[in-house]
């Protein structure tokens, strides 16, 4: 297993030698959503707690780094992390309420969904952040201000972005921490009569969840150079960063990335195919009915069905 | 008197128009083993929930190795030594057995390697060691039972509250749980008990305290409890016994 | 004046609000299951209003009635062949399921109509009453009568009929439901096609008022759920009350407020309610 994961990491850094643009502009989606999906991971799958206003933090990590780059210079190498501050912090007040007020389920989806959709109305109506019409980033072509001529360092970046992400997790997974996530999600009273401090774990998952997140949103703004409040706060990329990791399988290390290398380029290809025009929906026709699918027939996404494939047993 | 290991004072709690518990006395000493038994609804899981923290009281006290524990949540509970098993088992169906069990153990070994020695060693006390790679949801409910006693005794109680643990087993299941608690109190793990099947309350209890509608009506050896006429007639009130 | 304007449009509007957020209550009340779809099975409704008016001349107001019967086939072939299989899932996969149906119902109207506003004509949609200092719109007035008719009708089938009190009784106690004899799943799914025909109607209704597009669903969907929030999710008549206080509410916010504040009030009452009172104004408390 081990020897098949390094083999695949050095082709996938070697890949961008022998693909083309198009190619690798679809490869750089699906790591970049891949890192989101682990990033949500955390605290959606591995703690169980469905957050559907992930787009929040990716919001205000972009809005950040983009405010701190044109208004007083400062590198977005240095303002990814201070984004990724702040979207931890509205992770710590959404986790706090949330936890506090033992809103479970539903209520919790709402919650989150409210949150976000406040940053988006909030982001929409302050001019001095761009208002509805969002932020323009001008390219300079400047490596310091996350900017490069050769498309391929996008790649490299994404690739690294997904990678420190699924390192982060593997690393929680073994640890106490990911073992009391697990708990929580099965049986969250059963862990807490175990002397499991539940509160405080899913906390800790909502923060870490909403920081790396959060330095997601600095990416996706400098790689498109643009920033639209309703494009980084909106419900829609709430949905698309859940689909990838419940589709791989929710709860597992490879599952977001399994999703994305399976839902990110049939978007990208129905798009291709059936242009930006009258037909852009089908897409998410298609992942609506995936999602439906795997809900019905593989309730544990398909990672684990893969694995016992191959492996033929369950960790 | 020496101070109990726990000792509870006037506990009430109410549900809506429902007194569950009213002014509750409890006390279990360090070792001993006594079962809380009466007809069902007479708020003997309801004190449960009280004493691990899973339910805050209306009024009264509770403490443990001599401080209070009266409104502190279950995992504060917990790490004082204080376990309990749930009446409806509760295992995280989809992580394996030694899983399960390490959870239990995490609290005090927070290396998972050695919480999974912990939780091994726990599994192969209770004969469940053959199943530890087994997802939880896959026991029988005989192995299930075990495995909620397991979870609770890998948190290394000194006072450990089983809820009918062995209700819809067999004689001999019975028979071999029933071996496992007291070498369990042979450890110095005090029990406390709430049980319908009476061969294990008379074989296995030193002291029997008798709840009905909330409240305490008889307290004593078992035999005593068994043929005190409250008792009989809160029994033969309730027809499905 | 504005005020007493303001406070009268929302009430029109508010019938409609109300059927939408009753249809979205009896399916919880009746399942446990939150349909994430119901404002995109309400853009169908609008989009099957527009095709009628559109194709074959039929005024909205008329068509209401067609579009309720095929939003019930859809939503009794939603319950039969979707939700009916993960009832006794955990809430978490119910929401997934629900969130994939919503996309799929979103994207093919997108496909379908494609992403421009849209908006049914009707000859009643221009027409306004003076009713001495203020006016009364029309259509809204017509959308509130059949929406508050439709509602009360909604009332009468569950309270007076066998399969309606079959559904209550369904909904307070599944297992003695299904003790007494009664065919649980065929009431599901007959409680989730009523739930579906309730928008089906309301966006018919509404179709001439509001002009649409597939996105709207979602927008809708949320209301939905603000109001059976703070109504009390399953109660029927916290979902009357809370769809014209709702309206009323918007209605005023949008005489003193932007529009976009407006709706960040909403937002911050839905957090609000969730963490005071999670039950709402008529629920039973939540366990």
């Amino acid at each position: 297993m081990r020897w098949l994961g390094a083999l695949a990491v050095l082709v996938l850094l070697a890949l961008p030698a022998v693909l083309g643009s198009y190619a690798t502009t679809i490869l750089i989606l699906v790591f970049f959503y891949g890192f989101l999906g682990q990033a949500w991971n955390i605290v959606g799958g591995y703690a169980g707690q469905l957050s559907v206003g992930h787009a929040a933090f990716v919001g205000i990590g972009g809005y950040t780094a983009a405010m701190l780059s044109l208004e007083w210079g400062i590198t977005p190498w240095i303002g990814m992390f201070v984004g990724g501050a702040l979207a931890a912090v509205l992770g710590a007040v959404i986790g706090y309420l949330g936890f506090r007020f033992g809103l479970r389920g539903f209520y919790f989806v709402l919650l989150t969904v409210a949150f976000a959709e406040i940053c988006r109305i909030a982001v929409s109506n302050v001019d001095a952040v761009g208002g509805a019409l969002g932020l323009y980033i001008t390219f300079t072509g400047d490596p310091r201000q996350f900017q490069f001529q050769d498309g391929r360092v996008y790649y490299y970046i994404a690739l690294a972005l997904m990678l420190a992400a699924t390192g982060v997790v593997a690393l929680l997974e073994r640890r106490r921490f990911g073992i009391y996530l697990a708990a929580i999600r099965e049986d969250e009273s059963a862990a807490e009569a175990l002397g499991v401090d539940t509160f405080k774990y899913k906390m800790l998952a909502m923060v870490v969840s909403s920081f790396l997140t959060g330095l997601g949103g600095t990416f996706y703004a400098f790689y498109l150079f643009s920033l639209q409040p309703n494009a980084m706060f909106g419900i829609p990329l709430s949905v698309e960063i859940i689909l990838r990791p419940i589709v791989g399988g929710a709860g597992t290390l490879l599952g977001p990335i399994l999703g994305s290398f399976m839902l990110t380029p049939l978007g990208e290809l129905s798009r291709l195919y059936f242009g930006q025009g009258g037909h852009h929906g089908l897409h998410l026709v298609a992942y609506g009915v995936l999602l439906i699918a795997v809900v019905l027939f593989l309730p544990q996404g398909a990672y684990p069905y893969l694995r016992r494939f191959f492996v033929g047993s369950r960790p | 008197m020496t101070a109990a290991l726990l000792d509870v004072t006037g506990l009430s709690k109410r549900f809506g128009g429902l007194q569950a518990i009213s002014d509750l006395a409890l006390r279990v000493g360090e070792g001993e083993i006594v079962a809380l038994i009466g007809p069902n609804g007479a708020g003997k899981t309801t004190a449960f929930g009280l004493i691990s923290g899973f339910l805050t009281p209306d009024a009264g006290a509770i403490h443990f190795r001599g401080r209070s524990i009266t409104g502190l949540p279950p995992h504060r509970v917990c790490a004082l030594g204080l376990a309990r098993t749930f009446q409806i088992m509760r295992p995280f169906p989809r992580l394996s057995v030694l899983r399960n069990v390490m959870i239990g153990a995490l609290g005090r070994h927070a290396d998972p390697r050695a919480a999974a020695a912990r939780a091994g060693a726990v599994l192969e006390e209770l004969g469940l060691a053959a199943k530890a790679a087994e997802p939880a949801g896959s026991l029988t409910l005989s192995e299930r039972k075990r495995l909620e006693l397991a979870k609770a005794l890998a948190t290394e109680p000194v006072l450990l509250l089983l809820d009918e643990v062995m209700s819809g087993l067999t004689d001999r299941e019975t028979e071999r749980l029933v071996g496992e608690v007291r070498a369990i109190n042979a450890r110095g793990v005090a029990i406390l008990l709430i049980e319908h099947v009476m061969r294990a309350v008379m074989s296995l209890a030193q002291r029997v305290v008798v709840l009905d509608y909330g409240e305490r009506i008889a307290e004593g050896r078992p035999e005593e409890v068994a043929n005190d006429p409250r008792v009989i007639e809160a029994y033969l009130g309730d027809e499905r016994l | 004046m504005l005020l007493l304007q303001g406070a009268l449009s929302g009430v029109l509007f508010g019938g409609v609000y109300s059927l939408m957020a009753v249809g979205l209550t009896l399916i919880f009340g009746v399942m446990r299951v939150v349909n994430f779809a119901h404002g995109d099975m309400m853009v169908w409704g609008m989009y099957l209003a527009f095709l009628l008016a559109t194709g074959a001349g039929v005024d909205p107001y008329l068509a209401f009635v067609v579009c309720a019967a095929a939003l019930f086939v859809l939503g009794f072939a939603v319950q039969r062949a979707l939700v009916d299989r993960i009832l006794a899932a955990p809430h978490e996969m119910q929401i997934l399921l629900m969130l994939g149906v919503a996309l799929v119902l979103e994207n093919l109207a997108l496909v379908a109509f494609g992403p421009e506003p849209t908006r049914v004509r009707s000859p009643l949609s221009e027409a306004t009453i003076w009713l001495g200092p203020v006016f009364v719109d029309v259509a809204r007035l017509v959308a509130f009568g059949v929406a508050s008719a439709l509602t009360l009708a909604l009332y009468l089938f569950l309270f007076r009929t066998d399969l309606g009190r079959t559904m209550r009784a369904a909904a307070d106690n599944t297992y003695g439901a299904l003790v007494i004899g009664t065919d649980v799943r065929r009431v599901y799914a007959v409680a989730f096609g009523v739930g579906a025909a309730c928008v089906g109607a309301a966006g018919a209704l509404v179709a001439p008022i509001l002009p649409f597009q597939p996105p709207t669903g979602l927008s809708l969907s949320v209301t939905s759920f603000n109001i059976v929030i703070i109504g009390g999710m399953g109660s029927l008549l916290g979902a009357f009350v809370g769809g014209l206080l709702v309206s009323v509410a918007e209605s005023l916010g949008a005489v003193f407020l932007k529009p976009s504040l407006k709706e960040l009030f909403s937002f911050s009452l839905l957090i609000l309610i969730l963490l005071v009172r999670p039950a709402g104004l008529f629920g039973r408390r939540a366990s």
